[in-house]
């Protein structure tokens, strides 16, 4: 399959005088698991918030699933239901059953009936192991309960892509492999899947090409084994000597 | 011969307990009981104004309040989108109300409404909706701020999420944002319902038939009737009836939200750790 989800080209984004994203070039084929990796401040979650239109992009343009998002008269609502998100901080609705959480917008957005929704909420919280916890509430969850619920929900919407922003760095580190058991399981049946993350070993082990951002510019790409195993760029090295060997210094990130 | 730190702070509290004893003495001993009695609890009085003061008069109160907290509810709400939303001019109204509202007495408010509007807009509602209109018109001021503030206490990762599953803002706000936000404002807005049953007293001013008085109203007119304040407490009484449960209520809401809080900070402080 070498049809294409998402191609960025030459994406600019500023938040007022603070230039973020100095033109970032990426194409994305379906299917592909790619991993963003870079210190924080280097702009990779704001190059993917900005492919699903959290942050509106100040200049390039953004075509998902054939969709051109930096059209100003695209439908973002109806091309953000193919497009899933899960976020560092879950963001699970608080006031609603984690049933709910997952059946809420199939209902109000893609208008699926309450039976409907549920069935395929129940085989999606399957999915991610947590059937037994449909009536609990976030609140009631761990960290990575609730992360794998914020997958489950998303995957409710049937979407074409999904975008992690960070989706294991706000848990605790032995919850840490069951959510990334999730998405490794996800990128198995293909989806295509763009992620943020720390866990070089995850990257090295399913994304099919990383990506290395530093200071709004995309530095470095290639196949994972290549650009994590034998960086290239004199920045990547230092970033990945930190992250890979954090007891040789006193901060990796 | 110095006294330790300890010993001075019991001597001090022991003469501040001494004063407090000699005041209850001095006022039991001078106060004439029976005129006391006879001005503020006069059983034979007390005796006349019931049933009146329940099936009217505390039944007026609780509905005016009712009707007055709902309207306002729906106005306050509005006036909050209002201030939140990104158009100009709906902020400006929103503020020019607020500040408005909550600037000037509720008395002139509900005088102006009860016999300006009549006169100026040629028309006449019927008293019960002229007491709800003018009740709701003022509170919606105080409640509106306490709306927005709890829509603005949602955290964004909520809006983000619904937003990300292609809700539209207005139906992001409607299924997320204004649920949890009013969870977080119900202590607030008890305490909102609870002054508002108390602005009812005001609203005799639009002038109202014998059968549609409220508690104070009620009070008053007995109170030249009989002589003496013995109406005056009952009222009071009957008010302590509607607004000690609900004060009680908030306080309730309040531990529990309190609590809410509590339970789901573990996987916070883990946010907080690792960030």
């Amino acid at each position: 399959m070498t049809e294409l989800a998402v191609e960025i080209t030459g994406l600019k984004k500023a938040f007022g005088p603070l230039e973020v994203l100095k033109g970032i070039d990426v194409r994305v084929d379906s299917g592909e698991v790619i991993c963003i990796i870079g210190p924080s401040g280097s702009g990779k979650s704001t190059l993917l918030r900005c492919v699903n239109l959290l942050e509106e992009p100040t200049g390039g343009k953004i075509v998902v699933n054939g969709v051109e998002l930096t059209d100003p008269d695209v439908d973002i609502d109806a091309a953000r239901t193919r497009i899933g998100m899960v976020f560092q901080s879950f963001n699970l609705f608080a006031h609603l059953t984690v049933l709910n959480n997952l059946t809420v917008a199939q209902r109000k957005v893609l208008k699926r009936s309450q039976a409907d929704a549920e069935e395929v909420a129940l085989r999606n919280l399957e999915r991610v192991g947590l059937s037994e916890k449909a009536h609990a509430m976030p609140a009631q969850l761990s960290g990575g309960q609730q992360q794998r619920v914020a997958i489950a929900r998303a995957l409710s919407m049937d979407p074409e892509v999904m975008l992690f922003d960070e989706p294991t760095s706000a848990l605790d580190p032995e919850l840490v492999g069951d959510v990334l058991g999730v998405m490794r399981q996800l990128a198995e049946e293909g989806m295509t899947m763009l992620v943020v993350t720390h866990e070089m070993q995850f990257a090295r082990e399913v994304a099919d090409k990383v990506l290395f951002m530093d200071g709004g510019y995309v530095v470095e790409e290639g196949l994972a084994e290549q650009v994590i195993g034998d960086p290239q760029h004199e920045r990547t090295k230092s970033f990945l000597a930190r992250v890979l060997n954090p007891t040789h210094q006193d901060k990796a990130d | 011969m110095a006294l330790s730190k300890r010993q001075r702070a019991k001597a001090f509290r022991g003469v501040q307990y001494g004063l407090l004893v000699i005041a209850i003495i001095v006022i039991a001993l001078v106060a004439d009981w029976g005129k006391v009695q006879r001005a503020f609890f006069d059983p034979e009085v007390a005796v006349k104004l019931f049933p009146t003061i329940i099936v009217d008069s505390l039944r007026n109160t609780i509905v005016y309040s009712a009707l007055g907290f709902v309207f306002g509810l729906a106005l306050g709400l509005v006036l909050a989108l209002m201030k939140l939303s990104s158009v100009a001019p709906y902020r400006w109204i929103a503020t020019v109300y607020i500040e408005f509202f909550r600037g000037v007495p509720a008395l002139l408010v509900f005088i102006a409404f009860g016999y300006g509007v009549p006169i100026a807009f040629q028309v006449r509602f019927d008293n019960l909706t002229t007491v709800m209109l003018a009740l709701g018109i003022v509170a919606a001021a105080y409640m509106a701020e306490t709306i927005r503030a709890g829509i603005q206490a949602v955290p964004k990762g909520q809006i983000e999420a619904a937003r990300s599953l292609g809700m539209s803002s207005a139906r992001a706000m409607i299924t997320v944002v204004i649920p949890q936000a009013f969870r977080i404002i119900l202590p607030p807005l008890t305490n909102e319902l609870i002054m508002l049953t108390k602005d009812s007293s005001l609203i005799y001013v639009i002038g109202l038939a014998i059968d549609e008085r409220e508690l104070t109203q009620f009070g008053r007119q007995a109170m030249n009737e009989y002589r003496g304040m013995t109406p005056i407490m009952i009222a009071g009484l009957c008010y302590l009836i509607i607004t000690l449960p609900l004060g009680h209520l908030s306080r309730r809401l309040e531990k529990r939200t309190g609590g809410r809080k509590i339970s789901s900070s573990p996987e916070a402080s883990g946010v907080g750790a690792s960030a």
